[in-house]
């Protein structure tokens, strides 16, 4: 195939296939002779079959441009990004090293408080975070987990180096997408995969349903399992369904649960079932209406009275999110050393917080050079890429900014790894990230792959879904190529 | 310590959610109407081309006879006034305004399907999301434009490839009886109303009865039920109206037939409700039970005499009794909040 031959600018990027003298690098070396044995036109050909796939599978995202909100699947790129063995174990390690921080985070900062005595993290930060739940001080969660399901966001930066970008702590999405893409590639290229020695991705559904099972109510031989959806129309709902029918376990609605003398239970055409643990997808806020916002249909009334009682447990547990706040992520690294005593194996991207008067001061004066982000949104909104935005645009976030500083934090650019995407007929670079998807139960467990996001737009840095990003499978060798 | 895990045994075997009963119920109704649609559509559309030109009041005649047995004829006159060959096969193919359009139905149906994709096999799920994409794609338009006969040949195939592989792939659990009783209920009432559309074409003026047109109509009364041939088996050549009837009505082995629909109907209902101490005798199992019963111990002589158009009204209203009870008994769960604020809510959770 003459994608190779065709020109590929890899411009100053640090590019994931190509090395610095233009070389392919030892792990993609496979990849490129396969491509190189075919035509454009079967190229073309599984390309098309493998987008109808997931058209027909229904493997599709919801995005809300109009009132009927459509449906779209997700782009998939059918070159893959590959993650040579040592690469991966250092990335696991970083993982594993980082949750158990946030982890023990949390339990502190919900019982003794020791790192705000300490003041290694300001208490007033953690105070002010709009994730922080009072209400729940002073509660042991079951097995002392708090975030069972995470999903950090890493990227590379110009000399290739692994970064945290952020934490995502509350309802981490695309392990589903994850599980699709690696079976979309083994049918568009099964041989590829024997001589290429990938590790599976497969075990995740088991290890979720291993780790919500960790934390049944003790007693109880037969935990009832439910994934909790917000209901059809919420972006993620397939992915709801697929992991309860992963799991085999039942997707149910808010209305479908129902509360009496602290106990949850399904109803069912047989009568009430009761339930033991709850995967939800659901936000605090929306839980339960009798104690978090009271317009909240979705939810469940009693449900926080139940777990309090300790005769349903949640994952993840409730108050997380104010460890995935972007204000307190750049306490991470302090963290680390604070309760293991050790260094960060996977570093933070320098960050500027708007709250402190020095940084703030930096932000005001250099915003058109730097990437600002509010501190509780997700999916790439309520962003600012200083050096691609408009003077008005840069104008009215600093306004925002200076108005409410506790909102704000300020990141320097990354330049993004790039890697070879195809774009309407020749392979050209783009900028990508990677989701890996880590799971708390007994132990600490990361699933050897991901979801490795790429922004499809020339020269763009924002690869969410949402905002015009696709996915690649990603593959995590046994060994190095 | 290597421990094993726990299986979750106890949800695999439990008693099924009854919004997943519902959806199942739902699902499998919408599928079996938009086919029946597509049926009664396409054997009319034939039949008013065979007669092109007969008579001019006879298509906007016929096709409000067909408004009103299916039940849309006002929200009809609301949206076009009077009814021709054009406008009418697009309401109730396409419009979504009309809640009982094929097109509708089959969105209806998906979005059941697509609340309940965990628990219905990928295969069902794939060929009710295919049918969704055919009628949502351009060349469904196309199609149509280009003639009828292929769309709706390619709808009813759709539907009867889900009811096979709903056969092939779905397990035989208290999920597979509100699938069929779904099915059941829709195809009873469906064949009520084909019946009746019969009644509301103007009667035939003497020198009618009897005549081409006249038994053109009843032909296309057992072609929108599938019957015709096995009608011609049963009796051999004839098509008298009160023969068509009675065949329709009371054949123990056509399977749209009322009586056959009714008796299978019961069969599920009883697993569906019987045998639970919660529910100890429920009106709906006595409702299907008596309906069954009636049918059993009459004939189309008591039915003629009655007048086949009463007779029939009362089945109507024997089962939509029966659904909504079904629905009430073992759907329990309080009413739905504000839809709109049920989306809205449903959108704003954020997938991190």
């Amino acid at each position: 195939m003459s994608l190779f031959t065709t020109r590929y600018e890899r411009a100053s990027f640090f590019d994931e296939m190509f090395g610095a003298s233009g070389e392919f690098r030892p792990h993609y070396r496979r990849l490129a002779e396969r491509l190189d044995t075919l035509s454009e036109g079967e190229f073309n050909q599984r390309r098309a079959a493998v987008d109808l796939a997931f058209l027909r599978r229904g493997v599709t995202f919801t995005v809300y441009d109009n009132t009927e909100g459509t449906e779209r699947i997700f782009p998939f790129d059918l070159l893959p990004r590959i993650i040579p063995a040592r690469e991966w174990t250092r990335i696991e390690a970083g993982l594993i090293q980082r949750l158990t921080a946030l982890n023990l985070f949390l339990h502190d900062i919900y019982h003794e408080q020791k790192i705000l005595k300490d003041k290694v993290v300001p208490a007033a930060q953690v105070f002010s975070a709009k994730h922080f739940r009072r209400e729940f001080m002073n509660f042991s969660v079951p097995r002392d987990v708090y975030v069972h399901i995470c999903g950090s966001d890493l990227i590379r930066d110009h000399d290739g180096n692994y970064m945290v970008l952020e934490d995502n702590l509350r309802c981490p999405s695309g392990a589903s997408y994850m599980i699709e893409n690696r079976a979309a590639m083994r049918r568009a290229f099964p041989n590829l995969f024997e001589s290429y020695r990938v590790r599976p991705v497969e075990g995740y559904a088991e290890t979720l349903l291993k780790s919500l099972l960790h934390i049944a109510p003790a007693g109880c031989d037969h935990p009832n399992v439910v994934v909790l959806t917000p209901g059809v129309c919420n972006s993620a709902y397939f992915e709801h369904t697929f992991l309860a029918r992963q799991m085999g376990v039942p997707i149910v609605e808010g209305r479908d649960l129902v509360v009496r003398n602290s106990c949850v239970y399904m109803r069912t055409i047989g009568g009430l079932v009761p339930v033991h643990v709850i995967y939800r997808r659901i936000d605090d806020d929306f839980l339960d209406p009798t104690v978090f916002r009271p317009d909240s249909v979705l939810g469940v009334p009693g449900l926080v009275g139940a777990y309090r009682s300790g005769n349903v447990s949640l994952a993840n547990s409730i108050g997380t999110g104010v460890a995935d706040d972007k204000v307190i992520y750049a306490y991470v690294p302090k963290m680390i050393r604070y309760y293991l005593d050790e260094d960060p194996i996977l570093p933070n991207v320098k960050t500027y917080l708007a709250s402190e008067p020095a940084d703030r001061k930096f932000i005001l004066e250099n915003i058109g050079k730097l990437v600002v982000k509010s501190a509780n949104e997700a999916g790439g909104y309520g962003m600012l890429i200083g050096p691609a935005s408009t003077e008005a645009e840069i104008a009215d976030f600093r306004a925002k900014v200076a108005a409410q500083p506790r909102n704000f934090i300020a990141q320097d650019p990354i330049q993004l790894s790039r890697a070879p995407t195809w774009c309407d007929g020749s392979l050209e670079g783009r900028h990508i990230d990677l989701r890996p998807y880590i799971l708390h139960g007994e132990k600490i467990t990361v699933t050897p792959g991901g979801l490795t996001r790429v922004a499809l737009r020339r020269g763009s840095l924002v690869v969410n879904s949402s905002q015009g990003g696709g996915s690649k499978d990603t593959w995590v060798l046994q060994g190095d190529d | 310590m290597q421990t094993t895990p726990k299986a979750p045994a106890a949800q695999r075997s439990g008693p099924m959610l009854s919004r997943v009963a519902h959806s199942l119920y739902w699902m499998s109704l919408y599928i079996e109407r938009a086919e029946n649609v597509a049926r009664l559509l396409d054997v009319n559309l034939q039949f008013l081309l065979d007669f092109q030109g007969l008579s001019e009041s006879l298509p906007q005649e016929h096709w409000g006879s067909i408004l009103a047995s299916s039940g849309g004829a006002e929200l009809f006159a609301e949206l076009h006034g009077e009814p021709d060959s054009q406008n009418v096969p697009e309401f109730l193919a396409f419009d979504q305004r009309n809640p009982n359009s094929i097109l509708s139905c089959v969105l209806s149906a998906r979005e059941n399907a697509r609340m309940i994709r965990d628990q219905i096999s990928s295969e069902m799920w794939e060929v009710i999301n295919e049918l969704y994409l055919f009628l949502r794609a351009r060349n469904a338009a196309e199609v149509w434009r280009a003639g009828p006969y292929e769309f709706f040949q390619q709808v009813k195939r759709y539907s009867h490839q889900f009811q096979g592989l709903a056969d092939s792939t779905y397990p035989r659990s208290e999920g597979w009886d509100f699938i069929q009783f779904g099915k059941l209920i829709e195809r009873a009432d469906k064949t009520t109303r084909i019946l009746d559309v019969k009644y509301h074409i103007l009667l035939p003026t003497a020198t009618d009865v009897g005549g081409a047109v006249d038994t053109a109509q009843w032909h296309a009364v057992l072609r929108s039920a599938s019957a015709l041939d096995a009608y011609r088996r049963y009796y051999v050549h004839e098509i008298l109206p009160w023969k068509v009837a009675d065949f329709l009505i009371f054949s123990d082995t056509f399977p749209r037939s009322l009586c056959y629909c009714v008796g299978r109907l019961d069969g599920y209902l009883h697993r569906i409700l019987g045998d639970s101490p919660a529910r100890p005798r429920a009106p709906a199992a006595v409702a299907a039970h008596d309906l069954l019963a009636d049918l059993k111990s009459r004939d189309i002589e008591y039915v003629l005499q009655m007048g086949l158009h009463e007779f029939l009204i009362e089945v109507q209203k024997s089962l939509d009794r029966i659904g909504d009870e079904v629905v009430q008994t073992t759907m329990f769960f309080p009413a739905d909040p504000e839809p709109e604020e049920h989306q809205h809510q449903q959108t704003q959770q954020q997938q991190q």
